[in-house]
């Protein structure tokens, strides 16, 4: 039976189920559609009315549903190495065309199952069938799926008008993220990371399209400097002149002012949101704020996503009144989970934590997204301060705080191999935050989208290891108490 | 002096920077770091103090950057914070952290952190829209932030005076390199690829001007010597950096010569002048606005396909029959280039090879092998 959701969490679906439906309606309509960087700052694009797309949360959607390893394999083919981010080589296969496809048969225009596919049978006790032939489990037809396979949309469209052409236009697997329209230009801020800059120079120029860029050097102090803003101040200008030349719309101030209103409302919404975080026991789950993620990147400046994150709020306030919780298990333990989650192993990830009663009240996303400000220097301001391109110093300001509102036992460390930017300090972070706070950290490896760099053994030791030391903790403090 | 004796004095620089560094502090001199990439060394020098590069090291293990680091960083960045944790770098007076990649910008923090109380490390980010006013005015702002740190350290101010002629000594010794390249192509019997490589190394350890004057020495002795009869190959190389002479033995003995580089260490490094009249300032800025074709920078033209195009001319226009790729270990940004590189090679006729090589690589078994058959080939 499918989880009950709440009614926050409907309207969060459809906010970002809306987005894609408007970008593909934009496109079907000869309407330009863009891609952005996370990011960007989506106010300006909104002042245009562009429909836009946001790779990195595409990336992210089809990893979770599978398909990291066959697009990033279908980067690798392009030349593009295995060593660059995750996000970047699921971007540039799906840019040059490639799509994860299901196999189809050409004669019978039937889709070829994979024998391996599905889930156990059960039989009416729940007991798992046996096949009397292999020895094995017997597949649950209904959860069997055809084989995954590559295909190219530039090929597709080449093929004359016909049933093969239809048939693997169809066969393109069908969840929004595999269907999302081609861009007719490219939005990039590399406050996040200066591979962004490389990978959407390479989109324009796969697609031959224009590239708008927002360039936001990293910082070496917590205040943003009076030079920095104005150089991004600049850049805002420069970025509207673009956006007109763009679309032959002069800039609408007064839709500006909204979408920055809106944007505002939103990130304030979303913050709050994570606030309730704070609450011993969570109502939720950090791993549930992965999820609205979506939200938060492609619909920022819209009203409907800072109404449904409203509406998740009042869920939440009911829920701590009513002292339930989304959280499928009981709160032993309260961990900040440090880093993008490994989208393609998110099962895995929840796996231990669940046996151990690990519940993540903490993640570095809530101020990540929190772009609030008063006015365009604001504005500038806000977009520096990217998790990546903030000092050190800042960093761990803003971990240990949220640490220390969100009651934390522990730290859990992504060292994800798609991130260099984001992982390259957090040893030192660990120190801190263990000599700070207290409070004991462990590390694992792994890959925001790529399954191939995650060990799933090495996982879970890590967890028990960091379960122990939690363990340990508490022991002492309740013997301190006595 | 002969030529030989100016190539045996390049290759002992180029082997033991730590003896150049230990030289120049017995002569009271004050010596600051510079790692990659594009720092204005034409502040450290009108500093009156001497600019030191830092590429990591061909003979170092990691060890204790490990406290700091991941596996999958760079060996460049991470044995450079080796030899400052180690001892290696204990002299230097200072530290120049630029930021320009995703590997160096946490890395400018661990430098920091690590470095904290024992030597000063001067942050510097570099703005990718370089060539816009707003963007000539943020890379002053950014320099003017170097040039307070190391009056700090020189203790006097640098003048708008100073700064001019330490363009022209640094323009000089970018002239220099390049007129080097030129000829070491030509005199390639002469200049193997080992000495290649030790003479463009030892720019980075020597101080400017003494460096450029024995250059443009050597350069008049080649130049006075009749041009090789090549009979062998030529390649251009490219990477960030390819100065292992145990990797570079590897051409010498198969008959490779390097007819000229797309080389972050080498050439990238100096093919850019600065103006030398007008504001000095606005001048280093916009020698940086003018850095092109470079895997690092934004390319403002992005739809089209220039750096690919530029490096394939490169191989055209020097005489080389293709090209070997040093692809740095987890370097993203020549990562990302090398599709289009490849395409731009392939589309011009080009054979090329690409070489996956880290800084502690010691074994070269593969990359010989692997040079040897393209030798065949081209």
């Amino acid at each position: 039976m499918a989880k009950e959701v709440s009614p926050g969490v409907k309207a969060l679906r459809k906010v970002v189920d809306d987005v894609h439906a408007d970008a593909r309606q934009a496109h079907a309509e000869g309407r330009l559609v863009g891609w952005s960087s996370s990011k960007f700052p989506c106010e300006l694009a909104a002042a245009f009315d562009l429909d836009v797309m946001y790779p990195e949360n595409q990336a992210a959607g089809i990893a979770a549903n599978r398909d990291g390893e066959i697009m990033c394999q279908a980067a690798e083919d392009l030349g593009f190495d295995n060593d660059i981010c995750g996000y970047a080589r699921i971007s540039l296969a799906y840019a040059a065309g490639k799509r994860a496809s299901r196999k189809v048969d050409l004669e019978t225009g039937e889709y070829v199952i994979n024998p391996n596919s599905g889930k156990p049978l059960k039989d009416e006790n729940g007991k798992v069938v046996i096949d009397p032939e292999t020895g094995k489990p017997k597949k649950d037809p209904k959860t069997q799926v055809p084989y995954t396979v590559l295909d190219d949309i530039y090929e597709i469209e080449a093929l004359p008008d016909g049933r093969e052409k239809d048939l693997r236009r169809e066969a393109i697997k069908p969840y929004r993220q595999m269907r999302i329209p081609q861009p007719d230009f490219v939005l990039c801020c590399n406050n996040i990371c200066n591979c962004m800059t490389k990978w959407y120079e390479n989109i324009a120029r796969m697609r031959n399209i224009p590239l708008i860029m927002i360039d936001i050097p990293y910082n070496n102090t917590v205040e943003v400097h009076d030079t920095n803003v104005a150089y991004v101040r600049a850049q805002f200008d420069a970025a509207i002149k673009e956006l007109e030349k763009l679309t032959g719309k002069k800039f609408d101030e007064k839709k500006f002012e909204q979408a920055c209103a809106n944007a505002n409302r939103t990130a304030s919404a979303w913050l709050r949101v994570c606030d309730y975080l704070q609450y011993k026991p969570a109502p939720y789950s950090g791993f549930d704020l992965f999820n609205h993620m979506a939200d938060i990147v492609t619909a920022r400046a819209k009203p409907q996503a800072a109404e449904a994150f409203e509406l998740l709020e009042k869920d939440l306030e009911q829920a701590v009144k009513e002292g339930s919780t989304s959280t499928p298990f009981s709160e032993q333990y309260r961990v900040m989970f440090e880093g993008i989650p490994c989208w393609p192993k998110l099962p895995n990830l929840f796996k231990p934590l669940k046996e151990h009663g690990v519940n993540v009240t903490a993640v570095v996303y809530a101020p990540a997204f929190g772009f609030v400000y008063e006015d365009l220097d604001g504005m500038a301001r806000a977009y520096y301060k990217a998790p990546n391109s903030v000092c050190i110093e800042q960093g761990v300001d803003w971990r240990e705080g949220i640490c220390k509102a969100n009651k934390v036992d522990g730290v859990l460390v992504h060292y994800n191999r798609s991130c260099k930017p984001w992982s390259g300090y957090m040893a030192e972070m660990q120190r801190r935050f263990t000599e700070d706070l207290g409070v004991p950290c462990a590390g694992f490896d792994g890959d925001q989208a790529d399954p191939r760099n995650f060990n799933e053994a090495q996982y879970e030791t890590r967890v028990q290891g960091l379960v122990e030391a939690m363990e340990a903790n508490q022991a002492k403090k309740e013997g301190e108490t006595k | 002096m002969s030529t030989e004796v100016l190539l045996n004095e390049f290759k002992e620089v180029s082997e033991h920077p730590h003896r150049v560094l230990s030289q120049y502090k017995s002569e009271g001199k004050k010596v600051i770091g510079v790692l990659p990439y594009y720092a204005p060394i034409e502040l450290v020098v009108a500093a009156g103090m001497v600019p030191m590069g830092i590429w990591g090291s061909n003979k170092k293990t990691i060890s204790q950057a490990k406290e700091y680091c991941a596996t999958f960083y760079c060996t460049i960045a991470q044995l450079a914070l080796e030899m400052l944790l180690d001892g290696t770098m204990d002299q230097l007076d200072g530290l120049i952290t630029p930021t320009i990649c995703d590997t160096l910008r946490p890395m400018s923090q661990n430098f920091r952190v690590a470095m904290k109380d024992k030597l000063p490390c001067i942050f510097l980010a570099h703005p990718q829209h370089r060539k816009p006013a707003f963007g000539l005015q943020f890379t002053m702002d950014q320099y003017n932030h170097v040039k307070g740190e190391l009056e700090k350290i020189s203790g006097t101010p640098i003048t708008d005076e100073s700064l001019r002629e330490a363009i022209k000594v640094m323009n000089k010794s970018r002239a220099a390199r390049r007129a080097f390249v030129k000829l070491a192509s030509e005199h390639c019997d002469v200049i193997t690829a080992v000495k290649r490589s030790a003479v463009l190394r030892a720019a980075w350890f020597m101080e400017p001007a003494a460096y450029a004057e024995k250059l443009e020495t050597l350069n008049n002795e080649l130049a006075a010597l009749p041009a090789a009869d090549w009979k062998g190959k030529k390649v251009v190389i490219s990477g960030i950096i390819c100065d292992n002479p145990n990797l570079l033995q590897i051409f010498d003995d198969n008959g490779i010569a390097i007819a000229a580089d797309d080389v972050a260490q080498e050439s990238r490094s100096f093919r850019t002048d600065a103006a030398e009249t007008g504001d000095p300032m606005m001048a280093l800025a916009q020698q940086f606005a003018d850095q092109d074709y470079e895997v690092l920078l934004y390319d403002e033209l992005s739809s089209q396909n220039r750096r690919g195009e530029f490096v394939a001319n490169l191989v055209k226009e020097s005489g080389a029959q293709g090209l070997v790729l040093f692809m740095q270990q987890f370097c993203d940004p020549e990562e990302m280039e090398y599709p289009y590189l490849k395409k731009a090679l392939d589309a011009a006729g080009i054979p090329h090879i690409k070489l996956g090589v880290d800084q502690q690589m010691r074994d070269f078994g593969q990359a010989s092998t692997a040079i040897q058959a393209f030798a065949d080939v081209i």
